[in-house]
């Protein structure tokens, strides 16, 4: 570093060397596949990472009722919070109405989300069975699987969200 | 407006050469205050003052420069806080004011309990203990954060009655120290086939992002430092992801989990919220960069204009991109803009603040700023925003803002 950098550095904290050792700290620990399984709860779109068990909408309809219509509605029509369910061809003009049923593009980010961070004051207390019926109920109440059908790690990321194709990579615009 | 163009006239109605600011070669008459005893011996001058203190805090006459809050029904920790950055200076903001947005509060975390998880497509997955990490070596950069829905509501079709603060103060910037992602991700080898990065918090909604491996790789921190002092719990304690630049919902908070993929996780955060729908109804999506923006901070609304005279306009400038290069001022609504000055250090990926000397005349006047970048980028108008992306946006508003200066000297927001 020349004196001036070395100058810059020393009045405003400027960022000018990155010449880490090569040979590195080595401080972690090897990860062992049990701590990793308790923690990688993400839920890729093609579906890697669901877990067992499975959900249908009558199931769902009755945790639904329990666990998330205080925040969301009956039936997920909203109030206080999101509206889950509705809003199918609403997306373009100036009142965008944005619901799981109408926006999202895939039904593994529901599991996903209302596994981690669902109910928002008891985040994780669903078992993964909850977890998959609340996600039928919710695709059955916004007309995208049927009654009967049976949503798990097989079924849930074939189902195709009526707004798949809505998004566009920022960077392509 | 340019009725009567002084030597230093810059633009038009009043906008002063930014180089006045350096000299002493205003004629400004300011009122004095007369004493006819001569000035006074206060009572803070004959006796001992406080004692001292372990952490020291702002001067009790300061208690309006806070921040306000706004959360979810029954969550109150679900929500955001903003920085005002009408009773602000320079280009820092302080810890206590820096900018809020949690979704699902501020998790208490013990530091000793806490860990860093890298996994998913490297060789070696590494967890990472506070203790371990304290011992790589660090480095500092200052740099912005904005919440991607800062300045949201100018989509709306009326302007909102809000000034600096309700309008644009989910904006932010710290100098933050820590260790290079890269540094850490290296360590665990990357796979070739790694493209991007899940990047998760350990507060109750565990919220979650995917970033391109690339920025990981660049300049991406994992930041344990807020301006010298350990990072609020607000922003991340006892560590948070930064991505200088990026949008702020992807500088990770509470950081315990990297897990890089091939392919977006596509979270509920990166789908169904900040993405910019648009009239014809598609989204953007991975709307990374904070595009180039500025902000007037002085004078704005709760801020006056007590009589004619000289004043300061005074904001803020950044861009996601890199350094800002120039801002422009009008006072008359867009029709004249003069160049600011920029204070040093002007530096990529933080706020910049500008300054330029104005003589009010009483009248009417519309105040604006303009950024450019070293990219090139030059803030748009919120009329091209709009044309390009229609009322129901709600994030990444960079369009320039507007405030109105009545002839009583009171200051709106407006559309112009």
């Amino acid at each position: 570093m020349s004196m001036r950098d070395r100058l810059l550095a020393a009045t405003f904290g400027l960022v000018l060397c990155g010449a880490a050792s090569a040979a590195g700290q080595n401080l972690g620990h090897v990860a062992t596949p049990d701590e990793i399984a308790a923690w990688d709860i993400s839920i890729g779109p093609d579906g890697s990472g669901l877990p067992a068990g499975s959900g249908t909408p009558r199931q769902g309809e009755a945790v639904f009722a329990a666990k998330c219509a205080a925040c969301h509605g009956e039936n997920g029509g909203g109030k206080p919070n999101d509206r889950l369910v509705g809003g199918q061809g609403t997306l373009a003009g100036d009142a965008p109405v944005k619901t799981i049923g109408s926006y999202w593009p895939y039904a593994t980010t529901i599991f996903d989300c209302v596994r981690r961070a669902m109910p928002l004051n008891e985040s994780k207390s669903l078992t993964d069975d909850e977890v998959y019926a609340v996600v039928a109920y919710l695709l059955q109440q916004n007309r995208i699987i049927e009654e009967g059908d049976v949503m798990d790690a097989r079924t849930l990321p074939q189902v195709r969200m009526p707004n798949r194709d809505g998004f566009i990579p920022f960077s392509a615009k | 407006m340019t009725s009567k163009q002084q030597p230093d006239a810059a633009a038009g109605n009043g906008l002063l050469d930014r180089r006045v600011l350096l000299g002493a070669a205003i004629g400004a008459t300011l009122p004095g205050v007369s004493h006819a005893d001569g000035l006074p011996i206060e009572p803070w001058m004959r006796t001992p003052g406080l004692p001292l203190a372990g952490y020291g805090q702002p001067s009790p006459h300061e208690g309006k420069v806070a921040r306000i809050a706004a959360s979810l029904p029954g969550a109150p920790g679900t929500g955001a806080s903003r920085t005002p950055h009408h009773l602000l200076a320079g280009m820092i903001t302080p810890n206590g004011l820096h900018f809020e947005r949690h979704h699902s509060g501020i998790p208490e975390i013990d530091p000793d309990a806490h860990r860093l998880l890298i996994h998913g497509l490297v060789k070696r997955p590494l967890v990472f203990t506070l203790e371990a990490l304290a011992r790589y070596p660090m480095e500092s950069r200052i740099c912005f954060i904005e919440c991607a829905g800062n300045s949201g509501s100018l989509y709306q079709k009326e302007p909102a009655a809000l000034g600096v603060q309700g309008l644009h103060g989910l904006l932010s910037c710290a100098e933050w120290t820590g260790i290079r992602l890269a540094t850490l991700l290296e360590e665990a080898g990357v796979d070739p086939r790694a493209q991007w990065i899940l990047a998760e918090g350990a507060d109750a909604s565990g919220m979650s992002r995917s970033v391109p491996l690339a920025k990981a790789m660049d300049d991406a921190m994992v930041a344990l430092y807020q301006n010298g002092e350990r990072v609020r719990p607000s922003n991340g304690y006892p560590l948070r992801l930064l991505l200088p630049g990026y949008e702020g919902n992807t500088n990770v908070k509470w950081l315990r989990r990297i897990k890089l993929t091939e392919a977006p996780t596509m979270t509920r955060d990166e789908t169904s919220k900040y993405t910019i729908l648009r009239r014809d109804g598609t989204a953007l999506q991975f709307c990374f960069p904070q595009e180039i923006k500025s902000i007037i901070t002085h004078p704005s609304p709760g801020l006056a204009l007590r009589e004619p005279g000289l004043y300061e306009i005074s904001g803020l400038a950044w861009s996601g991109y890199g350094r800002i290069v120039k801002v422009e001022v009008s006072a008359d609504g867009g029709t004249s803009f003069a160049p600011a000055a920029l204070q040093e250090p002007v530096l990529a990926k933080a706020l910049t603040r500008f300054r330029i000397p104005w003589r009010w005349n009483g009248g009417a006047a519309i105040l604006q700023s303009r950024s450019t970048d070293e990219a090139g980028n030059v803030q748009p108008t919120r009329a091209k925003l709009m044309e390009e992306r229609g009322p129901v946006a709600q994030y990444h508003f960079n369009g320039i803002a507007s405030w109105e200066v009545s002839g009583a000297g009171e200051v709106r927001h407006v559309y112009a």
